[in-house]
């Protein structure tokens, strides 16, 4: 099973990112096989509107069937949940802390958007 | 954590760009952005070096190569948006064109083209540009005569004066933004920790500022509210504050009608930066805007949303 | 005629002259409140709208039992309105701009289009006025196609005077398409000055025929009317810097019925727009 986890850096010891639509990147780790890759949401971070639809298709179709971030905005929570991908919401520092948590059970799957649409 | 101060109107030319440049130099070491792209002035108060040039491309045009067009015009039966131009009466060789001010770049004319004639080249609507000035970093920009997606290149600013204000530890972003309560003037209030609305005393300043306000209410966002040259018209300026706190919305202070605001302009400074009687009235506002951030408990409108 | 007030700044005094040149203009005339984000020259005309239409866009509503989730519609979407996985789409109404396209590459007929609300259109009879107000709803975006529905409700045999919004971009784009001539107001500031470049490279980029007004003259200084000189454009009126004016307009007054002087100022000045037409010809259709 694949996670998304939004940052601003380049592997696990980097931040999570606190927002999702307009994160730089994803770190999309796959937990059979153990191993991540980066990609990239910059072409999102200037959208007006429609940011976290983007960047929700963006992960859906890497395969991510979990999505670990600080906060989910209304249009990208349905979009994921459409897609069948959970939505977590975490305040860990880094990808990795989150990752533990993850791994650990710690993390409750959010039942819908934790802040308001923003277009900025 | 950054603060973003959206300074906003609804009705133009209440005063907005001249509250915002002497805000900006209050504060001191903000980050101002200009999110009134399409008639950005601060950069006339506060003499920017420019530090970075960034082309903005948003969107897409339609363009009809001529000569693989065979005049069907099927384009223009599909185009929504009145943006396909028939070929002129009489012309040797008759083909389709698209007009680039009515095209929004929606691809039904490509997609509909039986001999794709028609491409979608991205197009450049104008640029953004970071620079230095007296009282910290500006954000700016510029949208091509005519242009769209203002709302967009208000986005791209505002990130960027977070971006720089996060990186370099400066706690506030001052945003001067447009006025109306369209795409720009969403694109530049959600998601905001403040917004300051400049009106003015007159019925046309009442009826937008009202408007205004439930924009804010709409977008969750907290608003205070500065009646500019108040006492033009005493007694509306009155009706507006009453209005305003009957909303739940704080009175953050009023302006005074000053002829020296403009004298300011001319000389390209901020009117705090001059002798001017409004200036101490800005500096009052300043005063209550500050206490209010400092105190975010209590601060600006319980919006019992 | 066909005649659009505008300005890069806003405040400039656009719906002043607007109203006032409605009200000498002799005769019938549709004044287009085409500022549908702030419309205010109803505040300065009063009475009771005696038609008012709600205007929407259409947008995309998906028969699941039609559509096979092939996708297809949310890959065209240039505004991510429309999204799918396999499954349903999912529309996003605030985002779509009413271009028709996904119900067009649909394969299956599993889109049909029903319409969002944007605002609405009022139309007001005062005295020899018609006037005919967009007002945008609060929290939608996209105010051209609400412009558009105010100049739709025009008459062609009756000259129109069209107010329109602040700025250069599409709204005000939307405003002047097709006008005869582009009156542009400013005022004599660096402000003022800066703001009437922009306008005016938007409307030599339309290809329209132009003139300038000054408004508040003796409040800032002359180089509008320099930088008018320099590029050719005619000032076909400066209005004074008047605190009778700015007191009548605070109140909702017009400006000739407040200081009955101004009104030989604006027969003058549509006199100079008549000339103005003509020296320049029928503007070039687009």
């Amino acid at each position: 099973m694949k996670i998304a986890f939004t940052t601003s850096g380049d592997g696990p010891d980097a931040p999570l990112d606190s927002r999702f639509g307009r994160a730089p990147k994803f770190l999309v780790y796959d937990l059979d096989g153990d191993a991540w890759q980066m990609l990239d949401n910059a072409q999102n971070l200037g959208a007006a509107q429609g940011a976290g639809i983007q960047a929700a298709e963006t992960v859906v179709r890497a395969g991510a069937r979990a999505v670990v971030t600080g906060h989910c905005g209304p249009k990208a929570f349905r979009v994921l949940a459409a897609a069948g991908v959970t939505v977590y919401n975490s305040a860990a520092p880094t990808v990795a802390t989150a990752l533990a948590d993850f791994r650990a059970g710690r993390l409750a799957p959010a039942r819908g958007a934790d802040v308001e649409g923003h277009w900025a | 954590m950054t603060r973003e101060l959206v300074v906003i109107s609804g009705k133009g030319g209440t005063g907005k760009t001249s509250v915002a440049a002497s805000l900006a130099v209050l504060a001191g070491n903000a980050v101002v952005a200009d999110c009134d792209v399409d008639a950005a002035d601060l950069h006339l108060v506060l003499a920017p070096v420019v530090r970075r040039r960034h082309e903005f491309r948003a969107g897409r045009q339609a363009v009809v190569r001529p000569a693989a067009c065979r005049g069907c015009g099927l384009c223009l039966a599909h185009c929504r948006f009145g943006a396909v131009l028939p070929p002129a009466a009489g012309a040797p060789a008759p083909a389709y064109a698209v007009d680039p001010l009515a095209c929004e770049g929606c691809g039904v004319c490509a997609r509909t083209c039986p001999t794709g004639a028609i491409d979608l080249p991205e197009r450049v609507c104008g640029e953004w540009m970071v620079s230095d000035t007296r009282c910290g970093p500006l954000v700016h920009a510029r949208l091509a005569a005519a242009a769209e997606n203002s709302g967009k290149l208000v986005s791209i600013v505002r990130g960027e004066a977070r971006r720089i204000a996060a990186a370099s530890g400066r706690p506030l972003v001052i945003v001067d933004g447009p006025p109306g309560i369209g795409c720009p003037v969403i694109a530049s209030v959600t998601g905001a920790s403040q917004l300051l609305v400049v009106t003015e005393p007159t019925v046309s300043g009442e009826h937008d500022l009202a408007r205004v306000l439930s924009l804010a209410r709409h977008f969750g966002v907290p608003a205070a509210v500065c009646v500019n040259k108040w006492d033009l018209n005493p007694d509306l300026s009155e009706r507006i504050e009453a209005d305003a706190r009957a909303r739940g919305v704080a009175l953050a202070g009023r302006v005074r009608y000053d002829r020296e605001v403009t004298r300011a302009q001319i000389a390209a400074r901020a009117v705090v930066e001059t002798g001017a009687p409004a200036g101490e009235d800005i500096r009052r506002l300043w005063a209550v805007l500050a206490s209010a951030a400092a105190a975010p408990d209590q601060s600006f409108q319980k919006d019992e949303v | 005629m066909n005649l659009a007030i505008a300005s890069g700044k806003g405040g400039t005094g656009k719906t002043t002259l607007a109203v006032n040149l409605a009200r000498v203009i002799g005769g019938p005339v549709q004044l287009l409140d085409c500022d549908v984000e702030a419309p205010n020259a109803h505040l300065f005309l009063g009475g009771p709208a005696r038609e008012r239409r709600v205007i929407g866009i259409p947008v995309p509503e998906v028969d699941p039992h039609r559509c096979d989730g092939c996708g297809e519609c949310g890959r065209f979407c240039a505004w991510h309105a429309i999204v799918s996985f396999g499954t349903t789409p999912l529309v996003f109404p605030e985002l779509c701009h009413g271009c028709g396209g996904c119900a067009l590459v649909c394969p299956r007929g599993a889109i049909r289009e029903t319409e969002r609300r944007i605002g609405e259109v009022e139309i007001r009879q005062v005295d020899h006025i018609t006037l005919v107000t967009g007002r945008l709803d609060v929290g939608v975006a996209a105010a051209p196609p609400l412009v558009a529905a105010v100049k739709a409700a025009r008459r062609e045999d009756v000259p129109a005077i069209l107010d329109a919004p602040p700025g250069t971009s599409c709204p005000v784009v939307a405003t002047l398409r097709g006008a005869d001539a582009v009156l542009l107001v400013a005022e004599p500031t660096p402000f003022g000055l800066h703001d009437l470049e922009l306008a005016v490279a938007t409307v030599r980029e339309m290809g329209l025929a132009l003139g300038v007004v000054v408004n508040r003259m003796g409040s800032g200084d002359d180089r509008v009317q320099r930088w008018c000189a320099g590029e050719g454009l005619p000032v076909l009126l400066e209005i004074p810097d008047d605190l009778r004016v700015a007191q009548a307009y605070s109140r909702g007054e017009l400006m000739v019925d407040a200081v009955p002087a101004y009104r030989p100022l604006l027969t003058g000045l549509l006199a100079r727009i008549a000339d103005l037409t003509r020296a320049t010809g029928t503007v070039r259709a687009r």
